[in-house]
């Protein structure tokens, strides 16, 4: 399946394979115009299958652009990107279609996918009971808060059964209480999934809380400067000490970064 | 179907989380409220203030005697030439004649308008090229095409039609470009990831999503295919076009018959405001209503 065309040719799938990779980017850089300057530059990364990368930044860092370039939305200036199969992407609106109603924009995906008419709807409920919203089928998005609609849109981009979810800070218009329940539910559907999760974010805690491993992007142009591995054992909070002391050291990474642009 | 890695069974709501986020969910949305039947009933009857404050200064008007019968004639002999009409079966045929004609036509222009609607908003060149055209279609009023009609066709249900193809189309066409206009770059790129593309971009998100201004451009070509249909009855009148509205009229008008006149133009508005209480303004309701908009 492909969305950019030229990237995703099958010899690049099987280099992935040779690789155990499931996302290779390599030297990419974006302009948007030809005489501008670079968002992206030189930007190379490598995502094994069923990992969990957090990309930090921020703003300005073209963490958005890297995830549209990925989902092939856009295409790249130079540069390669490799994917196992076309990635899904969140979006920091759940962007439900609201003349559908939760159960039916799951079925949506499902369509879009080719399963057959009869299959959805159990299909579509098994998908929202995983993220809990067993009895939201029939409810139209402006009847759900904010965090369940967000909880659809998971359970959508799950229904699409694609290796790779990318997601751009989906979680960043949400009250403190939702999003601690929200990742606890990812980090779940994620083990369970053995999806392979790029989330973007401008929260260094919640990169932490939730990678296995945190990217650090610097800003125009956006460039990766620094890599964390996690290991931080689950149940990770995002006030569980280890937690705050890494955050602490890449904050304090990024404000340097800020910094520079003074 | 192979189940793949990626499906997972149900979750008992059992577990912490779920309680927690159930709990979370019900605290944050709040029960909906129905319209009661009481303002319902309200809702429905309130026009018929209007209708009546009409009648009554007509009243008034009638018993200060202010102009004579044969110009403005009482409120009871507009009834009772509506009643005469009716029972000489002219009242109905024509009435359901001319609703027949105009939905017809309309349905006629949905098909004809829907497929230059969808090319003119997914095309950027047609739009430029065509946009204009069909602007100053919509501003010309349809009724003069009839002369033009009457000379390609002659005095038959064609010059009818085309009169209201050309009222209704350039409405519906327009309302759809709008309604694609309006759709936020989200819900097309949301498409997009989810794999829609082709007919079926156009078919799962690119209509729906156009709905509203879709719809509001279908009210405003049903209005324009009506009053084009009058204008065409009124002028085109011949025993070969069977009986309208619009013939009623003319004939109140030979005959010097003011009641049939008036009756005939209540009766005009009349289908108008059904039309919309009956298919426009449910719908209208509706989807206001599942799309959260209605206040």
């Amino acid at each position: 399946m492909s969305l950019t065309g030229g990237a995703r040719t099958a010899p690049g799938t099987a280099l992935l394979e040779s690789e155990g990779l499931d996302v290779k980017i390599s030297h990419v850089t974006k302009r948007f115009n030809p005489n501008g300057p670079d968002v992206l530059q030189d930007i190379s990364l490598s995502v094994r299958p069923g990992e969990f990368v957090s990309l930090v930044g921020a703003s300005g860092c073209g963490k958005s652009t890297l995830l549209n370039l990925l989902a092939g939305l856009e295409k790249p200036t130079s540069g390669e990107i490799l994917t196992d199969g076309a990635p899904t992407l969140m979006f920091q609106e759940p962007a439900l279609m609201p003349w559908l109603t939760a159960g039916k924009n799951v079925e949506l995906a499902l369509l879009l996918r080719g399963v057959p008419r009869k299959e959805r709807k159990e299909k579509a409920q098994q998908l929202l009971s995983m993220v809990h919203l067993d009895r939201s089928y029939n409810q139209r998005p402006h009847e759900l808060s904010g965090g369940m609609r967000q909880r659809v849109a998971i359970a959508r981009a799950i229904a699409q059964e694609r290796k790779i979810l990318l997601m751009d800070e989906p979680f960043a218009a949400l009250d403190a209480i939702t999003r601690d329940l929200i990742h606890e539910e990812l980090s779940r559907i994620w083990k369970e999934t053995g999806l392979t999760v790029i989330f973007v974010t401008h929260n260094v805690r919640e990169a932490v809380r939730l990678g296995q491993r945190v990217a650090l992007m610097s800003s125009r142009p956006g460039r990766i400067i620094q890599e964390w591995n996690v290991d931080i054992p689950e149940p990770r909070r995002l006030d569980s000490p280890p937690v705050a002391e890494l955050a602490r050291v890449i904050t304090d990474e990024l404000r340097e970064e800020i910094r520079r642009h003074a | 179907m192979p189940e793949s890695s990626t499906t997972v069974g149900t979750t008992p709501v059992t577990d912490d989380l779920g309680q927690l986020e159930s709990g979370l969910d019900n605290l944050e949305t709040g029960s909906r409220q129905r319209p009661s039947l009481k303002s319902s009933i309200l809702k429905l009857l309130s026009p018929l203030i209007a209708i009546v404050a009409v009648i009554v200064i007509w009243q008034v008007i009638i018993y200060l005697q202010w102009q004579p019968e044969w110009i403005i004639p009482s409120p009871k002999a507009v009834l009772d030439s509506l009643g005469a009409q009716a029972d000489q079966e002219i009242l109905w045929q024509a009435t359901f004649g001319s609703i027949k004609r105009a939905a017809q036509g309309f349905v006629i222009a949905l098909l004809v308008a829907t497929p230059i609607g969808l090319a003119l908003g997914l095309n950027k060149y047609l739009r430029a090229i065509f946009g204009p055209l069909l602007t100053g279609l919509q501003q010309l009023p349809s009724v003069a095409w009839v002369p033009a009609a009457i000379i390609w066709f002659g005095l038959s249900d064609a010059t009818i039609y085309t009169v209201i193809l050309l009222g209704a189309v350039p409405s519906i066409a327009n309302g759809l470009i709008a309604g694609m206009d309006q759709i936020p770059t989200l819900y097309l790129r949301a498409g997009q990831v989810l794999g829609a593309t082709g007919w079926k971009k156009i078919r799962h998100i690119v209509l729906p999503a156009a709905w509203p201004g879709f719809l509001a451009g279908l009210e405003q070509g049903w209005a324009f295919a009506w009053r084009s249909l009058m204008a065409a009855e009124l002028i085109a009148v011949s025993p070969a076009l069977g009986l309208g509205l619009g013939q009623m009229l003319d004939i109140g008008r030979q005959l010097g018959d003011m009641a049939l006149v008036l009756g005939s133009i209540i009766m005009i508005m009349a289908v108008g405001v059904l039309v919309d209480r009956l298919i426009f303004s449910p719908l209208r309701q509706r989807t206001l209503r599942n799309r959260g908009l209605a206040r």
